[in-house]
This record gives structure tokens, C-alpha cells and sequence, in this order.
């Protein structure tokens, strides 16, 4: 089987899935559950001055039928004190020494205090920092966590406190909550950081109750924004990865973290340029086993491949992610149906009509039933008729063009200047 | 629970195969929809709205024949379980106590109905709907028809077929119970008082079989067992029971018999089982409550002591001219302690004479409309029932009393435009 062995920014892990900073690692009895459970490495709940956390912290957004495809909280960071998080953080080590361990920090923008943090934490033998510039709920309002990774000078200027006096690698922890996730993720390399991992959770309102009317979750009567995460921020997370991944600017290593809960979502990031991935709302749903099957599916995958490691896939698909006006506009593709697997439930022909281009008509067999046809003279290949299709594979999306033209936009329209 | 996460299996199909199925055309996908969004309430309406007796016919429809069996899941996957979703959003309604319906403003036309089963109740619904002033006459003390009287409780519980009732009643319905027109109403009293007439009678008592010993205590009419059971009143059995027949009102007297305590029933057919009348998942049920089978069986005679059956009297059939007729000399003699005739019903043929129409062995001619010979009466439901034609399900005669409706609101709109 493939080596699941990553070095992570001079971090070595037994494998490439580590626990992300939340609930899952706010004490050492969870964190040493995780690691029998196989997790290759944990970011610790994140560290700071004391707070006092609220009850009623978090609410799931289920669809259809699927409970948590998406998970808000306004949990802060931890509430536990530090020197009780610091000796089982050391009893962790002691357990699993081949586990990494990043303390995760928080602390108000003073060089002083954090050179404090640093050094107190770093004496229980973790092995690397991530700085929690993205919590986007109660912190970021006392002037910490996303209220600094939105301000990209704040991002290198506290980044460089921390690296100053840190003798293990130090991860940026990014926000999502920006216009450009780059402008931190470069402002990270400018202040000394080792490596950056994204996303943090996004701003959200997970519902209002349709019988109370109140914000969900509420605390006693009143909702304030919390932080999303889970299988429906992943497209979000994967696109920051990879802009990313491609930015000459920002050139470090990437842990990804958003809505991965299985070994699939987790080979998408590392193609996108993740060398680790950090997980959440998958344990929060299911617990640490879930581990189990993103290694094996991993090694599968690996294997089936002839891949003899991780590090075989990352950035791999990052050169493939490209600027729109780079796509080829000479590329054409049609839908095809597949009439022996076709079911009828004429979906396809549904959104085609009402929402695309009205190219699936229903042919009326003269023996009885109907048949859905493509007009592939007017079809776009929007990919929307297989999108909806609920039968695997019935309707495929065919290449008609030769391959032989290839113009893009920026080529059409003369050299377009890159926004870049 | 169960039943959103089935709603949310539904594909919701475009123009879906499963309401062209239901005799009713239910917009299916629409009132599971309604389920799945917590709209219940809009998922009976829409239920009801189309079939007045949407709750009975989620308990008796042959699913599997109709919606389910059209359901486009078939092969890969269980069709969605329309019956029971629709159950719960009509049990949802009758539970809440809420009425969705009322009867339109008064056109100052009267209508009759004769016969207060599914046929005649879904005829008064629609009508009362429409403003039309409806007179039900019903024989016997309580409406709902073999609904109330004739389908076995573990099928259809009589509050089902009660709330059902009330919901018609409740829109201003006249009810005359216990009149059985012909004998205490005269035909010509209905022709003068009505605008139109809607015979929905349904059809009568249980055939004689048409052999000696048919007159011994203990040969029973099947509905005639089923509405003593079905109203707790007492039935004698006895622990050895022949049912004579193989249609659905068969295996309800079968399975209640079974039920009430008979160790040996044992229903005899007179043709194979690829011929009986009864759906086969009503003959999987008959078998899993015990029920046996033995066909090509004519019976002969019956035999009984002190003016009671002991023995029915067996001969094995074979067909001639498409009848099955006893071979002689295999005659078997099978004692027993009661036999239970359900050979089909008797036509309400005085009836109809004696309004004068026109009908065949019976059964009325009707024209596209649904309008008899005379053309100020229309006939639908069990009345018009000929085997090979229409099917006499309660889904059928639903069907019918909505189209008859229709018709007849058609019928006197167009002649009050025409007096006008």
C-alpha cells in the first residue's frame, strides 16, 4: 500500500489527515481518542486569554432529508484553562510521539502578549503553531481572529511576532470572509509564516424558527452570526485552496480545510495543492472513526493509481485551474441520452425547458411511451439535464468538436491585461 | 421520520407516470413534495381535492397496479411507497379535524344521488363543490358503502370511511339514510323534484349459487360476514370454512374468517390462479394469514343434519366453451361447518327498470358522459361495473362520481345558458 506519510512544512505525519481546531480537540482525552482512532495529527482547540462561552452554540442545516450538509457555531475558542490544555497536550505527546500536535492561538494584537503565548505553549512540546486569524464569531468583535485576517498588514505584522520567537513551524490560519483570500495568504509568506491553512469558517445565519421567529440557534431570545462549515462550504474552501495554490505571491504549503468528510473530498484538495487536510464537522456528525475509511480509501486510490505517496498528488490539477479568458472557446460538448437506462422521469427535459435551452424534446414512440432526444444542434452542454439525471451515467456529456481549434477570450480580444 | 425520508426519496418527475396511474389523477410528486417541505396540510388538500376518498383509497388501492407500479424507481431501487405517504397526509387531515373544502355559491339546481358509496359520495362532493344542492338516498343507516360495510377492518378501518362521510356531508349534503328508492321513494317523485339523478347504487347482495343446500344455517353471504365483523356483531363460523370465490371480497371473508378464529379456511375456485379476480398482493395476504387454496373446484351441492351445513361437495372443473363445468365422478365431500358464498354481486336490475333505462343483464348503458337513456340520469361506480371494462376498485368509483360531476355541472350550466 501507498505511504500515507506526509512532511507538512517540516511537520511529519503518519498520514495527511489531521484534526481541524474545534470541538473534536478541545481536551486531551479526545485527542487521545482520535489518535487510536488513526488521526495522523490534531490542531488543538485554540489557546488564549480566558473567555466565557455561551450556551446553545450550534445549529445544522439539513436538505433534503441529509442531516448537516452545512454546520454553524459561536462556540469561541477554548474555555479550559491553559495550563490544564498544556499538560494534556504534553500526556498526548507522550502517548502518541509520532502524532503531530499544533497548538492553535489566539491572542489580543500585542507583540508582548503573544511572545507570551509562544513561549508557555511551546514548552509543552507541540509541534507547530497555527495562528487563528479566521474565527469570524465573538473574537473578531474584541479586535482577534477574523477581525485580523481581514486586514492583511495586521496578517504580517502578528505573523512576524509569532515567528520571532517560535522554534517550530508556524501555520496562518485563514479567513474566508474577504474579498481575496490571497491578499492574507501573501501578507502570511511577507511575515515569516511556514505554511497557511484554509478555510476558517464563514459567516452565517443558519435559519430563523418558523414558529418562534427567532434567530437558530438562539441564546435566550437573541442569534448573532456564527461560523459555517461542512460538506456545503467545501466548493468555497476548494477555490480558495486553489487560488491559493496558483498565486505566485503566496508559494507555501497548504493545509485544507472545509467540508471534507470523506477520502474523496480529501484527494480533490491535495490535487488543488493541500499537502494535509483538517476535518471537523465530519466527527462532530459521526466521530473519529470516520478516519478509518479516508485512509483506506486513500491508499486505495494511491494504489489504484501506482502512486507511491501523497505528495504524488498535490497541486497536481492546480496548473488545470486557470483564469476564465484562458478557456478554450472552440471546446463543444452535447448531451447524449441513454434511452436503455433512461427512466423517464423526465427531469432532464424539465430543466431544460424552464431553466436552459429548451433542447430535450420528448419523442412519442409509436408503439407506446416516449423517448428524451437531445436537439444537439442547439444544445450548450450546460450539463445541467445530467446534473438533474437521478440514474448514473444515462446521460453523458459527448465532445463533438475535432480538437483542432483552440481560441480563448484573452486570444480573441487581443491580450487581454491579467487581473491577476 | 421515516415517512420525510421517503418523501425526499420521491424524484418529484416532470409530467410523472405514477398520476397517470391513479384513476383520480392525484398530482403525486406534488402532494409527496408537500410532505417533504412540512406543507401536510397542502399535501391532503391536494390528495383530497382530486379523490374525495384519498384516504380510504391510500388503504385499499392495488398500489402496486397503479401509482407504485408506475413509479419510474422499478429496478434499481423500491418505488416510492405513494400509498403509505399518502395515508399519512389524509390521517394528518382527519386528525387536525380541519375542513380544506366549501361549497361553492348556490345555483339553485338540485341533484339526487342514489347510493352513498365511494361512487355517489365523490359525485356529491364535486357537485356540492360546484353550488349544486345534493340529496344523497341511502338504503342503509350509514353512508360509505362497501367503504363502511364491505372492505374488512384491518383494510380500512370504518372511522376512515365515517370521516370520509362527514367531510362529503359537511358541504351542505343532504342525506336521506335508510330509503331505498324503488321501494319507498318512487323514481317519478326523484324525476319531478331534481334536476339531474346520479345512480351510484353499486351493486347488491352475494348470488346464490345456484345449488341444493344453499338454504342450511351456516352458508353466509361474504358481505354479509364481513359488515357483522366489521360492526362487532356476531359471527359463527365454526372452525372449518369454505369460501366460494376467488375475488377480493372473498379474501376478505376469508382473512376475517381467520381471523375471528376458524382453524381451516380454505377458499375453492372455480378456474386456475392466474384467473382470480383478487390482486395478488390481497392473495399474499390470505396465504400469510393461513388462508388455503384449491382450484378448478365447482361446488355441487351442500350437505347439512338438523337444518345445518356439515359438508360442502366438491367436483374438479374443466372448461367447456370457456365455462368451467364438474367433471363427473370426481366428486369429493369436504366437511365443514359453514360456507361463505362470493361469487361477484347481483345488478340492482329493478332498479334501473324502474327509471325505465336501458341496460344489459343489469347494468345500465352509460354514453361517453357517463349519461344514461334517459338523459336527465347518470349512472357511475360499482353500477356500471362490467368485468373486462372498468375495474371496481374504490379508486374506480372515485374516479367515476368526480367525472359524473363534472358532467352534470357541465350538463345543467349549459342548460341554464340555454333557459337563459
Amino acid at each position: 500500500m501507498a505511504d500515507l506519510a506526509v512532511e507538512f512544512a517540516g511537520i511529519r505525519s503518519p498520514n495527511p489527515f489531521w484534526l481541524a481546531s474545534a470541538p473534536p480537540t478541545n481536551s486531551g482525552y479526545q485527542v487521545m481518542r482520535a489518535f487510536a482512532a488513526g488521526w495522523g495529527g490534531a490542531v488543538w482547540k485554540t489557546l488564549g486569554d480566558p473567555i466565557v462561552n455561551v450556551t446553545s452554540r450550534f445549529a445544522g442545516l439539513d436538505s433534503g432529508g441529509r442531516k448537516l450538509i452545512g454546520l454553524n457555531n459561536i462556540e469561541l475558542i477554548t474555555d479550559r484553562p491553559l495550563d490544564d490544555n498544556l499538560a494534556e497536550i504534553a500526556e498526548c505527546k507522550a502517548a502518541y510521539p509520532d502524532r503531530p500536535i499544533v497548538a492553535s492561538l489566539m491572542m489580543e494584537m500585542d507583540r508582548a502578549r503573544w511572545h507570551e503565548l509562544v513561549r508557555r505553549v511551546a514548552s509543552a512540546g507541540v509541534d507547530g503553531f497555527e495562528l487563528n486569524f479566521g474565527c469570524p464569531h465573538g473574537m473578531s468583535e474584541r479586535g482577534m481572529g477574523s477581525a485580523v485576517g481581514q486586514d492583511p498588514e495586521l496578517v504580517e505584522l502578528c505573523t512576524r511576532w509569532v515567528v520571532e520567537v517560535a522554534d517550530v513551524p508556524v501555520i496562518v490560519k485563514l479567513t474566508p470572509n474577504v474579498t481575496d483570500i490571497r491578499m492574507a495568504a501573501r501578507a502570511a509568506r511577507r511575515g515569516g509564516a511556514h505554511a497557511i491553512s484554509l478555510i476558517n469558517t464563514i459567516n452565517s445565519l443558519i435559519g430563523v424558527d418558523l414558529d418562534t421567529w427567532n434567530p437558530i440557534p438562539h441564546v435566550d431570545g437573541l442569534g448573532a452570526h456564527g461560523g459555517y462549515c461542512g460538506p456545503a462550504v467545501k466548493p468555497i474552501a476548494l477555490n480558495m485552496v486553489a487560488d491559493c495554490a496558483r498565486d505566485p505571491g503566496v508559494r507555501l504549503p497548504i493545509s485544507g480545510i472545509g467540508g471534507i468528510a470523506t477520502w474523496r473530498d480529501a484527494v480533490e484538495f491535495f490535487l488543488m495543492g493541500a499537502g494535509t487536510v483538517q476535518v471537523c464537522t465530519a466527527v462532530m456528525h459521526h466521530g473519529f472513526r470516520v478516519v478509518e475509511d479516508m485512509i483506506d480509501g486513500l491508499g486505495s486510490y494511491l494504489d489504484a493509481r501506482g502512486l507511491a505517496s501523497v505528495g504524488d498528488l498535490v497541486g497536481k490539477s492546480v496548473p488545470r485551474f486557470v483564469d476564465w479568458n484562458d478557456l478554450n472557446l472552440d471546446y463543444r460538448v452535447v448531451a447524449r441520452i441513454d434511452p436503455a437506462t433512461c427512466i423517464r422521469c423526465n427531469k432532464c427535459y424539465i430543466a431544460c425547458e424552464d431553466a436552459a435551452h429548451q433542447c430535450i424534446d420528448r419523442i412519442v414512440r409509436p408503439e407506446g411511451g416516449h423517448d428524451l432526444v437531445v436537439d444537439e444542434e442547439h444544445c450548450v452542454g450546460c450539463n445541467l439535464c445530467a446534473m438533474v439525471c437521478p440514474v448514473d451515467s444515462c446521460i453523458t456529456m459527448t465532445r463533438v468538436d475535432d480538437g483542432a481549434a483552440k481560441t480563448t477570450w484573452r486570444e480573441r480580444s487581443g491580450g487581454l491585461p491579467s487581473v491577476r | 421520520m421515516e415517512v420525510v425520508l421517503e418523501a425526499n426519496r420521491c424524484l418529484y418527475c416532470y409530467d410523472a407516470p405514477c398520476i397517470a396511474a391513479c384513476p383520480t389523477g392525484i398530482d403525486i410528486p406534488a402532494f409527496i413534495k408537500k410532505i417533504a417541505t412540512g406543507n401536510v396540510r397542502g399535501s391532503a388538500r391536494t390528495i383530497m381535492e382530486a379523490n374525495p376518498l384519498g384516504a380510504s383509497c391510500a388503504r385499499v388501492c392495488p398500489t402496486d397496479e397503479l401509482c407504485e407500479g408506475a413509479c419510474v424507481y422499478q429496478h434499481d431501487a423500491a418505488p416510492i411507497r405513494i400509498g403509505a405517504l399518502q395515508r399519512h397526509a389524509t390521517d394528518w387531515l382527519a386528525a387536525s379535524g380541519e375542513r380544506l373544502f366549501a361549497p361553492g355559491p348556490a345555483t339553485g339546481k338540485r341533484v339526487a344521488i342514489v347510493g352513498g358509496g365511494p361512487a355517489g359520495l365523490a359525485a356529491a362532493r364535486d357537485l356540492a363543490l360546484c353550488g349544486h344542492a345534493v340529496t344523497i338516498y341511502e338504503r342503509d343507516d350509514e353512508l360509505g358503502g362497501l367503504n363502511t360495510y364491505g372492505i374488512v377492518p384491518f383494510r380500512l378501518p370504518v372511522d376512515v370511511a365515517r370521516w370520509e362521510v362527514r367531510e362529503v356531508v359537511s358541504l351542505g349534503v343532504e342525506v336521506r339514510t335508510g330509503v331505498t328508492v324503488g321501494v319507498d321513494v318512487a323514481p317519478a317523485e326523484l324525476l319531478a323534484t331534481y334536476d339531474r339523478i346520479v345512480l351510484a347504487a353499486g351493486m347488491g347482495s352475494v348470488p346464490q349459487l345456484g345449488i341444493p343446500g344453499e338454504r342450511l344455517r351456516g352458508v353466509e353471504d361474504a358481505l354479509d360476514v364481513i359488515e357483522r365483523a366489521k360492526f362487532g356483531r356476531p359471527v359463527s363460523l365454526g372452525a372449518r370454512v369454505a369460501i366460494v370465490g376467488a375475488g377480493n371480497t372473498a379474501i376478505d371473508a376469508a382473512t376475517v374468517a381467520r381471523r375471528l378464529g376458524s382453524e381451516h379456511v380454505t377458499m375453492w375456485y372455480r378456474r386456475g390462479p392466474g384467473e382470480m379476480t383478487a390482486y395478488g398482493f390481497e392473495v399474499a395476504f390470505a396465504r400469510a394469514e393461513g388462508v388455503a387454496f384449491e382450484f378448478h373446484r365447482v361446488p355441487v351441492r351442500i350437505e347439512g343434519g338438523d337444518g345445518a351445513v356439515e359438508a360442502i361437495v366438491f367436483a374438479r372443473s374443466e372448461l367447456q366453451g370457456g365455462v368451467p363445468v364438474a367433471i363427473p365422478g370426481t366428486e369429493e365431500r369436504i366437511p365443514v361447518t359453514s360456507v361463505i358464498r362470493a361469487i361477484g354481486q347481483m345488478r340492482h336490475r329493478s332498479l334501473f327498470e324502474a327509471f325505465g333505462l336501458a341496460h344489459e343483464r343489469g347494468i345500465p348503458a352509460v354514453d361517453g358522459a357517463l349519461r344514461t337513456s334517459d338523459p336527465r340520469i347518470y349512472a357511475a361506480g360499482d353500477a356500471i361495473f362490467a368485468a373486462g371494462v372498468t375495474d371496481a376498485m374504490v379508486v374506480t368509483a372515485a374516479s367515476q362520481g368526480k367525472a359524473v360531476a363534472a358532467n352534470v355541472d357541465r350538463d345543467l350550466r349549459g342548460a341554464e345558458a340555454t333557459d337563459g
